[in-house]
C-alpha cells in the first residue's frame, strides 16, 4: 500500500503530506524515484528530503531538523488553497463509490460513532490539484453513501465539484489494503484499476457496499521492488505503520 | 483561568503542547472550560475524560499515534462524564478563525469545505457569493478565545518568546486572544530575544504571565531539549478504553501526583535522560550587524 502510493508521486512535485501512513509513502517517493518533491505538512513544516529517521507525527524531531521552512498552518494552507500543491495525500474511515470521505460521524442519527475530525483532509481534498486516499478495505468502509462528507470527492458525480465551487481537481486514486481505484472521467464514479498480488476481483467486490465497476484490462500492481522494501524498513524499521492489522 | 474561559492550547500541533498546565487545571477541578486548538493530540482527550470541558472547538480530536480518543467518543456518544458541546472545523478553517481575531476583522473568506458536511453542521461557516466574481466562498467569523497557552523553548521575564520548529496556528492564537500564558523550557536575560528578532514567536508586550516550567510539554516533543515519549501515548490509549481504566490513569498520573517536580520524580531520571537528543544540531549564527 505504501510503495503503491508512493508511486503516485511524481518527481518534482509539491506534496502536501497528511498524518500517519501518507508520512512513509512521502518518505519513500523521495528517497527513491521522486528525489526533487517538496513535502508540506499541516504544523507548517515544509521539506526537500525525508524525514532523517522514524517518526509517529510530523512534529517529531527528525521531521522538523534539516527542513526547508518550519513556518505557520496559515502559509502551507495558503499554497494549497492558491494553487500550489500538485497532490494531496489523506486516510479516512469511510468512503463512497464517489470519493467522498468521512472521518468525523458514522452510523446512524442520534447513534453515531464519533471519529477524531477533519484535520486537515478536507482542507486537502477541497483544494489540492489532485489527492490521494489510502485506507482499510473493508464493506463497512467502503459505502453506498457515506454517513457524513468530511472531505469532499466527486460529490454526487459529474461536475458536482464545478457547481459547488470547489478549487481542487478531487481525488484521482484510492488505494487500499486490496487494491488501486481510479475516477471514471465523465461520470466520477469509482473504479477498480488494479488488484495487489494475490487479490481477486471477486473479493474486492465482496468488500465493496456498491456494484464496483473495473476498468476492461484490471491487472496485478507490481510487488515492492527490493529497493521500495529497503527504504519502507529504513524509515519504519520496527513495522509500526506497515505490519499487519485489523 | 476561570471556570467556563474559552482557551486556546495545542497550537503548533503534535509538539510544544502545554501537557503541565492541562495536568494543572484538571487538578484544580477547573470546569465548564471551551478547549480551542486544530488538533489535540492525547490533551483535550484528558481534558474532557476529566470533566473539565463544556464545548471543543476543534478539526480533529483524538490520538495520533493510534486513531481514536476514548474519552472525547464517551462524552459526545454517552455523554460521559457529561455532554460536550462540539463546534466542527478543518485544520484551515480554525486557523483562519483565530487569524481573522489576530487581524481584527469579522470573517476571513476561504474555498475550503464547500460542499462538505462541516459546513451545514457548523452554523457559524456560512457560504456567500464573492462580491466581486460570484463564486461561492466560505465565511469563516472570527474567534477570540480568554487565553492561550503557549509552550515555547526560550522566552525572558518580559514574555518575549521564540519557539522553533513548526508553529500551526500559535502566533495567530497568540495575537487572537484576551491574554496569553507562554509557559518555557529556559528563562532567558534580557536582551537574548531581542539578538535575533526574526525568531521572535509573540512580544511581551502581549503576554500575561510567563512560567519556566521544564519538560512542562512532556509527553509531547520539543525540538532541541526532548523527543516524544511515544510509550505515554501507547499506555493511555490502552487505558482509556473504558471509562473506569481512564478514571484510573488520571488518578495515577494528574490527581495524585501533587505537581510538576513529583510528575518528573515518578517519570525518573532514566526516563527523562532517554527523551533527550542524541546529537546537537545548532543554527548558524545571524549577522544583525548594521
Amino acid at each position: 500500500m505504501v510503495a503503491v502510493a508512493a508511486r503516485e508521486i511524481r518527481d518534482g512535485e509539491v506534496v502536501f503530506v497528511g498524518m500517519r501512513l501518507p508520512i512513509l509513502a512521502f518518505c519513500l517517493a523521495r528517497s527513491t524515484h521522486a528525489p526533487s518533491a517538496i513535502g508540506l505538512f499541516e504544523n507548517g513544516v515544509v521539506r526537500d528530503s525525508p524525514a532523517l529517521e522514524f517518526v509517529v507525527t510530523i512534529s517529531d524531531g527528525p521531521n522538523v531538523a534539516g527542513a526547508l521552512w518550519c513556518t505557520e498552518m496559515r502559509d502551507v494552507m495558503g499554497l494549497l488553497q492558491s494553487g500550489r500543491v500538485d497532490l494531496g495525500f489523506i486516510g479516512g474511515a469511510q468512503i463512497d463509490r464517489f470519493g467522498n470521505l468521512n472521518t468525523s460521524y458514522v452510523g446512524p442519527p442520534g447513534r453515531e460513532t464519533r471519529l477524531p475530525g477533519s484535520g486537515g483532509g478536507g482542507d486537502i481534498a477541497s483544494l489540492a490539484r489532485r489527492h490521494i486516499i489510502i485506507m482499510p478495505h473493508q464493506r463497512r468502509r467502503f459505502v453506498e453513501r457515506v454517513d457524513y462528507v468530511t472531505s469532499p470527492g466527486f460529490g454526487e458525480g459529474g461536475d458536482w465539484r464545478q457547481r459547488v465551487g470547489l478549487a481542487g481537481g478531487g481525488p484521482s486514486a484510492v488505494i487500499t489494503t486490496l487494491g488501486l481505484f481510479r475516477f471514471d472521467p465523465a461520470t466520477r464514479e469509482m473504479v477498480l484499476a488494479h488488484t495487489h498480488p494475490g487479490v481477486t476481483v471477486a473479493e474486492i467486490r465482496a468488500q465493496t457496499g456498491w456494484p464496483l465497476a473495473c476498468v476492461p484490462d484490471v491487472t496485478e500492481t507490481p510487488a515492492p521492488t527490493p529497493d521500495e522494501l529497503a527504504a519502507i524498513r529504513r524509515f519504519d524499521p520496527e513495522g509500526f505503520w506497515t505490519r499487519d492489522r485489523d | 483561568m476561570p471556570d467556563g474561559a474559552a482557551v486556546v492550547l495545542g497550537t503548533a500541533l503534535e509538539a510544544l503542547i502545554p501537557f503541565a498546565t492541562a495536568h494543572e487545571l484538571i487538578r484544580q477541578r477547573r470546569r465548564d472550560l471551551t478547549l480551542i486548538g486544530p488538533i489535540s493530540d492525547m490533551c483535550f482527550d484528558q481534558l474532557i475524560a476529566a470533566g473539565c470541558a463544556r464545548r471543543v472547538v476543534a478539526s480533529w480530536v483524538g490520538n495520533v499515534q493510534h486513531g481514536s480518543g476514548y474519552g472525547f467518543r464517551r462524552a459526545v456518544e454517552q455523554g460521559i462524564p457529561h455532554r460536550l458541546e462540539v463546534e466542527d472545523h478543518s485544520n484551515f478553517t480554525l486557523a483562519l478563525a483565530l487569524e481573522a481575531a489576530a487581524l481584527g476583522v469579522p470573517y476571513l473568506p476561504t474555498r475550503t469545505l464547500l460542499g462538505s458536511d462541516l459546513l451545514a453542521q457548523n452554523p457559524r461557516l456560512r457560504v456567500s457569493p464573492c462580491p466581486f466574481t460570484g463564486q461561492p466562498l466560505v465565511l469563516v467569523p472570527a474567534l477570540v478565545p480568554d487565553v492561550a497557552i503557549l509552550h515555547v523553548q526560550r522566552a525572558d521575564a518580559e514574555g518575549n518568546c521564540y519557539a522553533w520548529g513548526a508553529t500551526g496556528v500559535s502566533a495567530a492564537a497568540a495575537k487572537a486572544s484576551r491574554a496569553v500564558i507562554v509557559i518555557c523550557e529556559e528563562l532567558v536575560e534580557p536582551g537574548v530575544i531581542q539578538s535575533d528578532p526574526n525568531r521572535t514567536l509573540v512580544p511581551g508586550f502581549l503576554v500575561r504571565a510567563v512560567a519556566h516550567l521544564p519538560w512542562g510539554a512532556h509527553p509531547s516533543p520539543v525540538q532541541g531539549h526532548y523527543n516524544r515519549d511515544h510509550a505515554v501515548y501507547a499506555d493511555y490509549h490502552e487505558r482509556s478504553a473504558s471509562a473506569d481504566g481512564v478514571r484510573a490513569w488520571l488518578e495515577e498520573w494528574v490527581l495524585e501526583v501533587k505537581d510538576h517536580a513529583a510528575y518528573l520524580a515518578k517519570l525518573g531520571r532514566a526516563r527523562l535522560d532517554s527523551l533527550r537528543p542524541k546529537a546537537s544540531r545548532l543554527a548558524a549564527p545571524v549577522d544583525y550587524g548594521f
